[in-house]
């Protein structure tokens, strides 16, 4: 809402410059956006009547004009604008004046004198436009200055207003404010009743009158469509945002933005019969007057002649019934439509329209009978003719129920003290009615505000007209309850320190991806789809983290990186149909490039599979984790396990796959794992186990197995029959080469025995590791290594 | 000079002209060997009479004694100095960098949140999580943003393909499941990302939210002032910051306040800077949460997290939050 502030202290406020007044509409909740004067800073600029042209002796584009500015001698002035003429009136600063950037002197320009400059609307500030100068109508008067003329000495202010506060979507709204804010009256002038000169009149019936509270109509016959707007309304239907057309269409304009009642002006010749406020049938359309076709919906509101569907109801008028040039009798009407009548339809249409803007948060349906005089007083001013009778319709208006309100209840929110004398006041100053009732007020709004229905309502306009800043801050009591902080659990934080302690770097990805690297890196083809994405390369959310990651990498080593060690944690998005079915936090983490920076001593190698693998491990603390060999669409199929945890797939650990890497453009495969996070977030509370005292023995055994054993599961096997006194079963050395038949390994196993309450003898060791050997022997075909 | 005193003056000069322990046990056998000067002296005492045996027998052992005290002496010596000239051969150049794993760090945004959830829990507020495909009733209806009501203009919102379920807008969300599944007193933040189709210097499609809820008997608009107050304070570390209320409106929250923080620059000036969207909980979102709006009331706010963040660390553009350059995220490490 954009409002000029000269149109405003006509109205309120007349005594608060402009600071002021922008700080009490901001601190009263109809917050300040923007401060902008409607014309730039100069003087010295007055209106100007051209005697005279002449071609330039020295230039062909430009012109010496003869001008009278009320200075008593006549000026010659050099002008470059195309389309100066004899006659015009056109606004000339004289010298002397001073221009943003400019001053303007007395020169000689290619050779001709020139005392002054004739300007254009970008030279006022007053808009882009610099085709050409700015014509004044006929009425100005020479001489005069051009920022009275033209009352350039206003200020627009925008307004940011909430969709509560539609009561505020006009000149009246927001000066109503401003009193009650203020607590000092405003003046809005009323608009007494035109009488009927004549007595052509138009049947209005309301068939929905859920939809349409009430409707007035009003026929005006014999004027002139042709006459032209006057410059005070151009000005601030202008100031408003809002682009003068043709007197008719800115009377409503100018009256909606007046009153905040939107209207509409028919043709009334080319209407037929009595109009009809009624929902649309299947198969009914509108060619509206934008000439876009408004199809049916249901529930759409229309209104209607003998004919059809002559507009849409609160919405947008039609094409065929539209006024235009032509036009010497028009229908107006003003109409009070429920919001629930026409929110929504806008946007399914979507269509552009102020009308519909307003209703949809509520008109002052008390206005509406007004606001029909105040267009047919501007109309006969305007464009003359003769007025008919106001015809009109009922339906259902809103009702406006008293509310209760207990002082006692608005100093408990409120925490601090206002007494009951000043709630009522408060309430008085926004035109509610209040009753005084036992330990509380009842209290009705006024037809306006849509937003007072409840009890907090009122509690909030009690602090907003008093002032916010009146609320103390109140230090915060407790009732001191300590929170939980148990051990056996960790917080995202704890993990994410623990992944940064090993080098990763974290980073956050948008959680939509493009369906390509779903498809790609988790063999997605049915990801969770946005109905409107950003950009057709976001248009999924994703089911893996790995995606973004890998992107990260590139984009880092495109900026010049040669190592990159990141992770993420965040929700991913599992599912079958159109929607998920589970939204899991994942942690991942992927490593580029060297195990360990580049260092002067010695080379390190790149990282590989087991680097990411354990560093998954000291992640994941005291977790234990399970890995099973497995594939994932991300990884090389020989190099990727999958993470267990009791005996549940939570996690990936591998390399990425080639065909990734080469896509990717990636000069080495990285490796990179990814887990759930809940099960990080578990831990394991330390217990004390007891400490045995007596001698460890640590038997080595090295074994030749087959070349597709893996070592997990002879550890597994392993670990499942030795006796409690075993404490560790570990593997030390792989092998393969000379000495090793070919398709075979050597593995090499720590076994650490100690009893907790004897030493053992010699015997007892060798039949520990006996039976491991015979087990391997058995079970996993183990030579021992010779 | 009594020629036995000569022997342990040849020895002590023996013994200083050897370099090494080697040289040393050479000449140590010219005086304490099998047939080493002290050792014939002994080999003669044979011939002395009885009276005059003990007496030079007593001299060639003190004189014995006197030589092998100097062999140890010098031998230590010897040895001391090798060990010095080894330790010295085996110095290293201490200034060569260390041998270690890179540093890795957090997101910026992560810090801030850390920090924020450390100073709410330290006056008792708990944080709570939820889900970010939401669906139409919680992350709207129950919050009072009705179907095709204004109210659901202020956000724009990404809807899921084929189905009614959105990506939640606001953290506000989390309130009412976890008003539905706990009883008051309830104090949680609800950090998280959240999500609008707007995309501009200053606006991201995705964006992090912190959410606070507190309800319980007799919480007033006063008291979200002073928690907001106290937060402000703390996180940003400065004790001159100042809270200024607006009225604002959000539909789940009745009085509604948009929330600046104001502090004084140099020249006198004050300048503000929002910080969040608070209120007083609406009666009619604690009855969607199960609460009785006329035992208990409560006041909510969101805050921007990257926002803060924003202020907190210097940044000057939102964008560089989600564009990941390692450039950028080591300089909150």
């Amino acid at each position: 809402m954009r409002v000029s502030v000269n149109w405003l202290r006509e109205l309120a406020g007349a005594d608060l410059g402009l600071e002021e007044l922008a700080r009490v509409l901001t601190m009263g909740g109809l917050e300040v956006e923007e401060i902008a004067p409607v014309a730039g800073a100069f003087d010295k600029i007055v209106v100007a009547r051209v005697l005279g042209v002449a071609p330039h002796p020295g230039a062909d584009k430009l012109r010496v004009a003869r001008v009278d500015a009320g200075t008593g001698t006549e000026l010659q002035i050099v002008c470059g604008a195309p389309n100066v003429a004899e006659g015009q009136k056109v606004p000339c600063a004289l010298i002397g004046a001073k221009l943003p950037g400019l001053e303007i002197k007395a020169a000689k320009l290619r050779g001709v004198e020139s005392n002054g400059m004739l300007c254009s609307a970008r030279e006022l500030g007053l808009s882009e436009d610099h085709a050409g100068l700015l014509v004044l109508p006929e009425d100005a008067p020479v001489g005069g200055d051009i920022r009275e003329y033209l009352d350039l000495d206003d200020t627009i202010l925008t307004l940011k207003l909430t969709p509560n506060r539609g009561d505020c979507l006009s000149m009246f709204g927001v000066a109503r404010d401003l009193a009650a804010l203020t607590g000092k009256p405003a003046s809005l002038p009323e608009a007494p009743a035109v009488a009927a000169s004549i007595q052509e009149a138009r049947e209005v019936r309301i068939s929905d009158p859920e939809a349409c509270g009430h409707y007035f109509g009003r026929v005006i016959r014999g004027l002139d469509a042709t006459a032209s707007t006057p410059g005070w309304m151009t000005r601030r239907l202008e100031r408003a945002g809002l682009r003068p057309r043709a007197p008719l269409v800115d009377i409503t304009n100018y009256v909606m933005l007046e009153r905040g009642q939107p209207m509409h002006a028919f043709d009334h010749a080319k209407l037929q019969g009595a109009i009809d406020v009624r929902m649309a049938k299947p198969g009914e359309e509108l060619k509206l007057l934008t000439e876009d076709w408004a199809e049916y919906i249901p529930n759409l509101l229309l209104i209607t002649d003998a004919s059809g569907p002559v507009a849409l109801g609160g919405v947008m008028g039609g094409f065929d019934a539209m006024v235009t040039d032509a036009t010497t009798e028009v229908f107006f009407e003003a109409a009070y439509f429920a919001p629930e009548a026409i929110q929504g339809r806008v946007k399914a249409l979507q269509l552009v329209s102020d009308a519909a803007f307003r209703f949809e948060r509520g008109i002052d349906y008390a206005g509406t009978r007004a606001a029909m005089e105040r267009a047919t007083e501007l109309t006969l001013a305007i464009c003359g003719g003769q007025a008919g009778p106001v015809t009109h319709a009922h339906g259902k208006l809103p009702a406006r129920q008293p509310v209760t309100v207990r002082p006692d209840r608005v100093r408990a929110l409120l925490g601090y003290g206002v007494d009951d004398e000043f709630m009522a006041q408060v309430f008085a100053r926004l035109n509610c009615a209040v009753k005084r009732d036992t330990g509380a007020l009842r209290v009705t709004p006024p037809s306006w505000r849509f937003d007072l229905a409840i009890e907090e309502d009122f509690v909030e306009e009690v602090a907003r007209v008093h002032g916010y800043e009146h609320v103390p801050a109140q230090a915060p009591r407790s009732s001191i309850a300590m929170l939980a902080c148990s051990e056996d659990s960790r917080s995202r934080h704890d993990v994410k320190r623990a992944a940064a302690a090993l080098g990763y770097q974290e980073v956050i990805n948008y959680s939509f991806v493009s369906s390509q690297w779903e498809a790609d890196f988790a063999g997605n083809a049915a990801a969770v789809r946005l109905a409107n994405p950003i950009a057709s390369t976001l248009d999924v959310m994703r089911s893996s983290l790995v995606g973004g990651l890998v992107a990260v990498v590139k984009s880092n080593l495109n900026r010049g990186e040669e190592r990159v060690r990141l992770f993420e944690m965040g929700r991913c998005f599992l599912g079958e149909g159109p929607e998920p079915q589970q939204q899991p936090e994942r942690l991942a983490a992927i490593t580029y490039g060297g195990r360990l920076p580049e260092q002067w001593a010695e080379k390190t190698p790149a990282a590989d599979f087991y680097d990411a693998k354990g560093d998954l491990v000291a992640i994941a603390g005291t977790v234990r984790l399970d890995f099973r060999p497995g594939s994932h669409p991300a990884c090389h199929p020989g190099r990727c396990a999958r993470v267990w945890v009791d005996e549940r797939e939570v996690g990936v650990v591998g390399e990425l796959h080639p065909r990734w890497q080469q896509k990717y453009e990636l000069p080495v495969a990285p490796v990179l794992f990814e887990i759930d996070t809940a099960v990080l977030l578990a831990g394991r509370a330390p217990r004390f186990s007891g400490l045995s005292r007596l001698p460890t023995v640590r038997r080595d055994l090295a074994v030749v197995v087959a070349e597709t054993v893996p070592a997990g599961a002879i550890l597994e096997a392993v670990r499942a029959v030795v006796p409690a006194c075993v404490r560790e079963v570990e593997i030390f050395d792989q092998y393969r080469g000379k000495g090793v038949d070919a398709g075979r390994k050597s593995l090499a196993f720590r076994i650490v025995i100690q009893d907790t309450a004897r030493t053992l003898t010699d015997a007892e060791v060798e039949e520990i590791v006996g039976s491991v050997r015979q087990l391997l022997s058995q079970k996993f075909n183990a030579l021992p290594r010779t | 000079m009594e020629p036995i005193d000569k022997i342990v003056a040849d020895a002590a000069g023996a013994f200083d002209a050897a370099a090494t322990v080697p040289d040393l046990e050479q000449s140590k056998s010219r005086f304490l060997g099998k047939s080493g000067a002290l050792t014939e002296l002994l080999k003669g005492l044979g011939k002395l009479s009885a009276e005059e045996r003990p007496k030079a027998g007593a001299a060639i052992n003190e004189a014995k004694t006197r030589v092998e005290a100097l062999l140890q002496a010098r031998r230590e010596a010897i040895l001391a100095a090798e060990l010095d000239a080894r330790l010295a051969a085996e110095s290293i150049d201490v200034t060569l960098p260390g041998r270690r794993q890179s540093s890795g760090g957090l997101h910026p945004i992560s810090r801030a949140q850390e920090t924020i959830e450390r100073l709410f829990a330290s006056m008792g507020f708990s944080v709570a999580d939820g889900p970010e495909i939401e669906n139409d009733f919680y992350n709207f209806t129950a919050l009072r943003m009705f179907p095709d009501h204004p109210s659901r203009s202020m956000q724009d919102t990404f809807y899921v393909a084929d189905s009614d379920k959105v990506l939640r807008t606001q953290t506000s969300p989390v309130q009412i499941r976890y008003m539905q599944s706990h009883e008051p007193p309830i104090r949680i933040i609800c950090p998280g990302r959240v999500y609008r189709c707007d995309h501009d210097a200053t606006h991201s499609p995705m964006f992090h939210q912190i959410e606070g809820l507190w309800v319980d008997e007799g919480i007033s608009l006063a008291d979200l002032k002073g928690t907001i107050m106290q937060f402000c304070r703390a996180f940003f570390e400065r004790d001159d910051i100042g809270i200024r209320f607006r009225p604002s409106y959000f539909p789940f929250v009745e009085p509604g306040v948009e929330i600046d923080m104001a502090w004084e620059r140099k020249d006198g000036r004050t300048t503000y800077l929002e910080v969040a969207g608070a209120g007083v909980v609406h009666p009619d979102v604690l009855r969607n949460g199960g609460i009785d709006p006329e035992k208990y009331s409560g006041f909510a706010f969101g805050m921007g997290l990257d926002r803060l963040a924003m202020i907190k660390y210097g940044v000057n553009d939102l964008r560089l939050f989600f564009d990941n350059d390692l450039k950028f995220l080591r300089q909150f490490r």
